[in-house]
């Protein structure tokens, strides 16, 4: 059973199977990675775990107050703001510490040898765990607001892997991309602040559409903004989860069935861009050693 | 026999920045970025047979380190092959991975995941490990607390509980007490009985030369000497004092000649070890074929690291050779003896008082032993005396 490992100058090329066989190999270290990241977050703080909890219910009391003053309350703010929101949160968070995830663990990096790609993977894992915990209040919310009359339900996984994968494609993109260029880690807090107001989180995507066609070259403005997966797949997450009586108003103008096929677009997409970033991360992360 | 790792023509090059431009904007501003090429390795090839154990030795900066991690897949070469079968384990540096919120526990199963065990396989050895570091009271405390002996114990069990066909060791044996050194030996040597290959850096020649039974000395990043672990580690030792004192093992103009050396102790020829506190005559016999004015004679001890350790000269000891010619016989005599256990290697030279001429000079090629005291771990012997009184 002893396989023969060759290393060369050449950085390997990226054979899918083979290397997802060996990540599961060291699927330990993947654990404990994870384990220790939520260990030491919340090491020496009282309330542990609920901090999680405590960010978007913060955000919700926020925006609540917000829309209130502006005049445009949306019905049920609560389950529409947080279908967006936890799925932008897992999106954002990932992004943001997997710009940090290889040079934060530069000791390891530069000790001892496993798949790097581990690292930006633990990252995703972290926020996944959070997102679960934040989505079990979700589900609450939704449960309290509507009882068990969600029929659009099934429409939720469509927006979840989507969202995973492009979470996993853009974590692993930047955190190889910020080893050689330390501008991305500031750059992409600058970018992420835009576009999470290009994201029909806090406002309806519904209204949003509504106000961008009536604008000169309105329906290409649309098609713009419709280029943002993440705005798909916030269409997704509130198209499962949000049914108040104004929700065909509020909600993106598609069908459910649109919708699902569109998320079945976007996750081709996010899928082939998580293999063009697994290869440049794999291609690259053969010198991360050296470059911290 | 089939081998456990093949390393063919292996090169590496670092680039080398005068300020390493890691931003954007510093690397269009800066055009063309001024690096340099630093060729850690060149052209480095050698085998490990399965079962082996391989000493890879240098001075500082020889890439010895760099080679380890090549082999561990941490860095990529440049150029070249290697060829490995079996799984690896790198013991570059315990406890790589220990956090210092965690427990002791918690840090435990992190850091035997990074050495290549499951879960399961760490449940299985996980008493042993708490046991082989005797930290038994303190797997729950996080190892922020922890004393760095402490750390050490935790990092070496963990790493000794791995089960690799393949392990790498980089100057794991040089930390700790005496009995811990012992204990890693021991582990080293349980390695080699289970039949596992082994590569070793160590700058502790003695070691390599009992545990290895090939070396490979790398110099400059290229393979300076390799074979036996005797033979390679005698040629380290001369490149090495090559460097330091810039001349070679034997040299110098020969006008006054060291043509006989004799280690005596008690006016007797020494054999076997010498103890600590025992006087040791270092004898040398001289012959000037034509007058030289004022030589002075010198002489330097190095331990079984190479490193200096003690030295002193004829001017130094206020004795004046005059005009030297025919023969004469010099006698240090050193002692009492005040180190404890070890190898060390002696350096003699005779030059002029301004050190401008050298007439002669042999590196390290005399050498005896000290005697570690029974039940003790002293590095040095002090004489102590003791008493008690009536207050």
């Amino acid at each position: 059973m002893t396989g023969v490992t060759e290393r060369t100058s050449e950085p390997p090329r990226l054979r899918v199977r083979l290397r997802a066989r060996e990540l599961y190999g060291y699927r330990e270290i993947l654990w404990n990675l994870v384990r220790k990241e939520l260990k030491v977050k919340y090491t020496a703080s009282v309330l542990g775990a609920v901090w999680s909890l405590l960010n978007p219910l913060v955000f919700l009391a926020v925006f609540s107050f917000v829309s209130a003053m502006l005049g445009g309350a949306v019905e049920d703010y609560p389950v529409f703001l947080l279908a967006g929101l936890l799925g932008w949160n897992l999106y954002s968070v990932s992004v943001s510490q997997g710009a940090q995830s290889v040079i934060a663990n530069a000791n390891l990096v530069k000790k001892v040898y496993f798949p790097r790609e581990i690292l930006p993977l633990a990252t995703v894992g972290v926020s996944l765990i959070d997102f679960v915990l934040q989505s079990l209040v979700l589900f609450l919310f939704v449960v309290v607001t509507y009882g068990f009359a969600i029929d659009r339900i099934w429409l939720y996984p469509f927006a979840f892997v989507a969202l995973l994968l492009f979470t996993t494609a853009m974590t692993m993109f930047i955190s190889a991309l910020n080893v050689r260029y330390r501008d991305v880690q500031h750059l992409i807090g600058l970018a992420l602040l835009v576009w999470f107001w290009l994201t029909p989180i806090v406002y309806p995507a519904g209204t949003a559409y509504a106000n961008i066609i009536t604008y000169a070259h309105g329906p290409v403005l649309w098609k713009l903004y419709l280029l943002n997966p993440l705005a798909w797949i916030v269409f997704g997450f509130q198209g499962a989860l949000y049914h108040s009586s104004d929700a065909a108003a509020k909600l993106a103008p598609y069908t459910t069935g649109q919708l699902a096929v569109a998320l079945t677009i976007v996750s081709a997409i996010a899928a082939v861009a998580v293999y063009l970033a697994w290869r440049l991360y794999f291609s690259m992360s053969g010198d991360f050693a050296e470059e911290l | 026999m089939a081998t456990a790792i093949e390393v063919e023509d292996v090169s590496k090059r670092f680039r080398v920045y005068r300020e390493k431009p890691t931003s954007l904007k510093q690397r269009l501003l800066s055009g063309r970025t001024r690096a340099e090429d630093f060729w850690a390795l060149t052209d480095v090839s050698f085998e490990v047979p399965q079962g082996g154990t391989l000493a890879l030795i240098g001075p500082n900066g020889s890439g010895k380190s760099t080679m380890l991690k090549v082999i561990a897949g941490i860095l990529r070469p440049t150029k070249g092959l290697i060829r490995e079968r079996g799984r690896i384990a790198g013991l570059l540096e315990l406890g790589a991975g220990f956090h210092p919120e965690l427990t002791g526990r918690e840090n435990v199963y992190l850091n035997s995941s990074f050495l290549g065990l499951s879960r399961n396989e760490t449940d299985g050895v996980y008493d042993d490990i708490v046991q082989f570091a005797e930290l038994e009271d303190f797997m729950d405390t996080a190892v922020k607390f922890y004393s760095s002996g402490m750390l050490v114990r935790l990092g070496f069990a963990c790493a000794v509980h791995v089960d690799p066909e393949i392990v790498l060791i980089d100057e794991v044996l040089a930390v700790g007490d005496e009995a811990f050194q012992a204990r890693c030996l021991d582990k080293v040597r349980s390695f080699q009985r289970e039949g596992r290959s082994i590569v070793i850096v160590s700058h502790a020649l003695d070691v390599v030369r009992q545990l290895c039974d090939r070396a490979v000395m790398l110099d400059h990043g290229r393979v300076h000497a390799i074979g036996s672990p005797d033979d390679v580690v005698r040629e380290m030792r001369l490149t090495i004092l090559h460097h330091d004192l810039e001349f070679a093992r034997e040299e110098g103009s020969k006008e006054v000649e060291i043509v006989h050396v004799e280690l005596l102790r008690d006016e007797a020829p020494l054999q076997g070890p010498v103890r600590s506190g025992e006087t040791l005559t270092v004898q040398i016999d001289l012959r000037a074929a034509e007058r030289v004015v004022d030589p002075v004679v010198s002489f330097a001890l190095h331990d079984a690291t190479n490193s200096y350790v003690f030295g002193d000269d004829t001017a130094r000891l206020g004795l004046d050779l005059g005009t030297v010619e025919g023969q004469r016989r010099i006698r240090f005599g050193l002692g009492p003896i005040p180190v404890t256990g070890g190898k060390y290697w002696i350096t003699l030279g005779v030059h002029s008082r301004d050190n401008a001429r050298v007439y002669h000079v042999q590196d390290e090629r005399y050498s005896f032993e000290v005697q570690q005291a029974e039940g003790r771990r002293d590095q040095l012997s002090i004489p102590v005396t003791v008493r008690m009184e009536d207050l």
